[in-house]
């Protein structure tokens, strides 16, 4: 069940930014490591830029949730740009579409707990993490 | 739009990130950068990061084009001051930055600058072709 939760809008480079600061306050209030706090903050902001980039801009539903005595951060990143035809290739390190070195999805992917991609090509893409405390 | 202070420092160039950098931000650091090394004929050049509380792709892509911009206008770069919990993580993400040179913190830094300047040649990387022996 979600705690609490939080959607924001992802349109410009000033949002990644804002999607960032949101995971950083609430690590902080659940007490994550410092390390924590910085693989989540990093990955978020990894998946707010594809969001941007690649997505065409959407928005991320930002939620704490828990699972028995466990708390945990979950964002879930969605767009409707035009979605991800080869998923395996996609998560391959070093593949990229843009200009970029191809680490936003298989590198945050490493740095959280759960990871679960689904996008459809045409129709957007989901990219939702959990980082557990 | 806001910009990222640039110090000049005798023969070198000396820059302090201490704001949670959006793109574009990081895009016009590059090129205050390299046109700064171009006018003052600068020979080093050196980026504390000891305020920035992640490094994702996007960022340490910039610091590396940042090195290999310096290295073609003959200055030297080094970073300093990388928080261990971002080391960890931007290792993890997938990204060493391989090629970019780095010290522990300011002063270090600047002894490592010093040290190339005085040698006038590349320290490690100095290339030999054999053709000149």
């Amino acid at each position: 069940m979600a705690l609490k939760s939080e959607t924001m809008p992802i349109a410009t480079s000033a949002d990644v930014v804002k999607v960032r600061q949101l995971a950083r306050q609430w690590a902080t209030e659940l007490k994550f490591s410092l390390v924590d706090q910085t693989k989540l903050v990093t990955a978020a902001s990894e998946l707010a830029r594809n969001t941007l980039e690649h997505g065409g801009g959407g928005s991320v539903l930002a939620s704490i949730v828990e699972e028995g005595a466990r708390k945990g951060i979950k964002l879930s990143f969605d767009d409707k740009g035009p979605g991800i035809a080869n998923l395996e290739l996609a998560l391959r390190d070093g593949y990229t579409t843009g200009g970029g070195m191809g680490l936003g999805l298989s590198g945050s992917k490493r740095l959280v707990n759960d990871f679960e991609i689904k996008s459809e090509p045409g129709r957007g893409t989901t990219v939702t993490i959990i980082r557990w405390k | 739009m806001d910009r990222i202070p640039i110090l000049k420092v005798g023969d070198c160039l000396l820059v302090t990130i201490q704001v949670d950098m959006h793109d574009e931000l990081a895009m016009s650091l590059q090129e205050d950068l390299t046109s700064q090394i171009a006018k003052y004929a600068s020979r080093g050049v050196l980026i504390d990061i000891s305020s920035l509380e992640i490094v994702d792709s996007f960022i340490g892509r910039m610091l590396a084009n940042i090195a290999a911009m310096s290295r073609v206008l003959d200055a030297q770069t080094v970073l300093t001051g990388m928080q261990p919990a971002v080391a960890i993580t931007l290792v993890e993400l997938g990204m060493a930055l391989p090629g970019i040179k780095t010290a522990l913190n300011v002063e270090r830094g600047m002894e490592l600058l010093q040290a190339y300047l005085n040698q006038d040649v590349e320290p490690e990387e100095t290339e030999n072709d054999g053709a000149q022996e």
